[in-house]
């Protein structure tokens, strides 16, 4: 089983980009579970949602502690929470940032990170300032966990339109800003 | 059809599935989602019914009786502080024997305020004479939404579906939809025996005298007795035209024979379900109570058979007394004639997440031999003054 921790603050679409990602897990064929674990419910708060994709069906529901991923849709929030707490040792944690990965992962003790300036990214494809979907598609790319596909799908299930057709060009973009698979083996290392 | 969907969406669609004829709903988290997609589908003309936004979940509760006892299918969901405000009605409802269902998103009550799950809510209604079933995971609020329609239409009664807040109503996972053909074939047309009728005029829940009273409340613990015949063959009709059954009144996993098992009700049960195959330990087994109103004793009894020691979970407290569960289920024990020693334990309470390790920390208590009559297992006393540990 996979375990992924999203974090994030109220109307950057935490939920929704877990959501995403374990309707795109299910397209694929694995059984999938999001939820979020609120704050207070108000724009701004600090959000945290919870992916798992397994072979198997996924009976459990407490909160993941031991995340093999992590992706952090607000840079801010690293300073202010301990974020990569119960990370897997060789996860990866994926930014969103304008700073370079290398800064980050010295920031952060040396761990596996990669960041995309997915807030910029959104705003200008979409228009909008919502970091998730540029996240999901280099999160996908990295991991190789899913097929871009899939996500896809899930998107298409989710928006129509001008919005959908926005948000594919931005997976697209998003996809070529990292570099493919290059998180392949941490799912090994998690035993996964 | 299998979907990945969030719990919600999926009851939305279940409800619309058994085509009522009105629903009426005051929002509240984490009921909201539920009547949202509810909405939804009545404006998308995909549910053909009377959508009945109200100003209080009094009012709500209210039009459902109203709905129901002139002859249309209802349906209302609601939460926490929702459904204590509800409370008076519903226990109308049930004296008046009206046939309706209602979604609990179950939520901790206030003060202090949590929009979080817990399980005080239904609990604090339990006495309100409604049938009241648990639903471990979002397939079975699925397919236990379109039961609770057959169950309470049979036995003239209210269900309550109970489905923890959160936890299951925002949480995404595959989910088999029944298709409309198999809701139609299970569930004949809606049919109140009283049906107010300007033509025919009576009264439903008019005056009783002392005279009358207590028969009449005798009738309804024996309608509500006779109710589990009907939870269990609507489960397993379901599990006929389907294949997934819920568990009737209660469903015993694990190992039959084993002298230790832990009882839970709602969705602590999944996570036990993983922690007891994840976890080495004592043999044991899994009682997932699903059916709490009726109080299942025989089946109960009967899980319970061989059980030295019963680990009892609940969501809920009595402040003052302890556990609501456990005390219930010591009573039913009780007639055993060499009944398990309960270990009654609160968990989670105001959406504390309940995690995997929990059963290797519950196995290790009772080995240590915690007996306690009740507590709250999960709490930090370090964060309490001295004068409240």
């Amino acid at each position: 089983m996979i375990e992924i921790r999203i974090h994030g603050r109220g109307g950057q679409g935490n939920v929704v980009a877990a959501y995403l990602m374990a309707a795109a897990a299910f397209d694929s064929g694995f059984s999938s579970q999001a939820f979020p674990a609120f704050g207070a419910e108000r724009r701004g708060a600090p959000v945290v949602a919870f992916v798992r994709i397994d072979e198997k069906p996924i009976s459990r529901r407490s909160q993941v502690r031991e995340p093999a991923y992590l992706i952090i849709q607000d840079e801010h929030l690293l300073h202010e929470h301990d974020l990569t707490a119960g990370l897997l040792p060789g996860g990866g944690v994926l930014i969103n940032s304008t700073r370079s990965s290398e800064a980050l992962a010295e920031e952060l003790g040396g761990l596996k990170v990669v960041a995309i300036p997915a807030t910029a990214m959104a705003l200008e494809t979409v228009g909008r300032p919502v970091p998730n979907v540029a996240l999901l598609a280099a999160f996908l790319q990295l991991t190789g966990l899913l097929p871009q596909e899939g996500l896809i799908r899930a998107l298409e299930e989710r928006f129509s339109g001008d919005i959908l057709e926005k948000n594919r060009k931005l997976a697209e973009l998003a996809v070529q800003k990292v570099p493919a698979g290059l998180w392949k083996e941490a799912q090994h290392a998690t035993g996964a | 059809m299998r979907q990945a969907l969030e719990g919600s969406q999926a009851v939305a669609r279940a409800v619309a599935s058994c085509r009522p004829g009105v629903v009426a709903a005051y929002p509240i988290t984490p009921q909201t989602h539920i009547v949202e997609n509810i909405s939804k589908l009545v404006a998308d003309g995909l549910c053909d019914c009377e959508m009945v936004s109200v100003e209080s979940e009094f009012s709500a509760a209210s039009v459902v009786l109203g709905a129901a006892a002139t002859g249309s299918r209802a349906y209302t969901a609601t939460s926490s502080q929702g459904i204590l405000l509800m409370a008076e009605v519903l226990y109308n409802i049930a004296g008046m024997r009206i046939p309706l269902v209602l979604t609990c998103a179950n939520r901790a009550v206030s003060a202090p305020i949590s929009i979080w799950n817990d399980q005080q809510d239904s609990m604090a209604v339990r006495d309100a004479g409604w049938i009241q079933l648990y639903c471990a995971d979002n397939q079975e609020a699925t397919d236990a939404t379109v039961q609770a329609f057959r169950i309470a239409e049979r036995m003239e009664l209210p269900v309550m579906v109970c489905m923890d807040g959160f936890v299951l109503t925002h949480t995404m996972e595959p989910i088999d939809l029944p298709d409309q053909d198999q809701v139609d074939g299970f569930l004949p047309p809606y049919h109140f025996s009283r049906t107010l009728d300007s033509g025919h005029p009576m009264t439903l829940g008019g005056l009783a005298g002392p005279d009358y009273y207590a028969e009449i409340r005798h009738a309804h613990h024996r309608a509500l007795l006779a109710s589990e015949t009907e939870i269990v063959s609507a489960d397993r009709d379901w599990a006929e035209l389907t294949g997934r059954a819920s568990g009737g009144l209660l469903a015993v996993e694990g190992d039959a024979d084993a002298e230790l098992a832990v009882l839970a009700i709602g969705s602590v049960v999944g996570t036990l379900r993983e922690a007891m195959q994840e976890y080495e330990g004592a043999k044991a087994k899994l009682i997932k109570l699903r059916c709490f109103r009726p109080f299942p004793v025989e089946a109960l009894q009967q899980a319970c058979r061989g059980v030295r020691r019963l680990i009892v979970l609940e969501r809920a407290l009595s402040p003052g007394g302890g556990g609501i569960l456990g005390t219930e289920v010591r009573a039913a024990l009780s007639e055993l004639s060499d009944p398990p020693v309960v270990y009654n334990y609160a968990v989670g309470l105001g959406g504390r997440d309940v995690p995997m390790d929990l059963y290797p920390r519950l196995l290790e208590a009772v080995e240590s031999g915690q007996g306690e009559r009740f507590s709250i297992f999960d709490v930090e006393l370090e964060k309490l003054p001295e004068e409240d540990r």
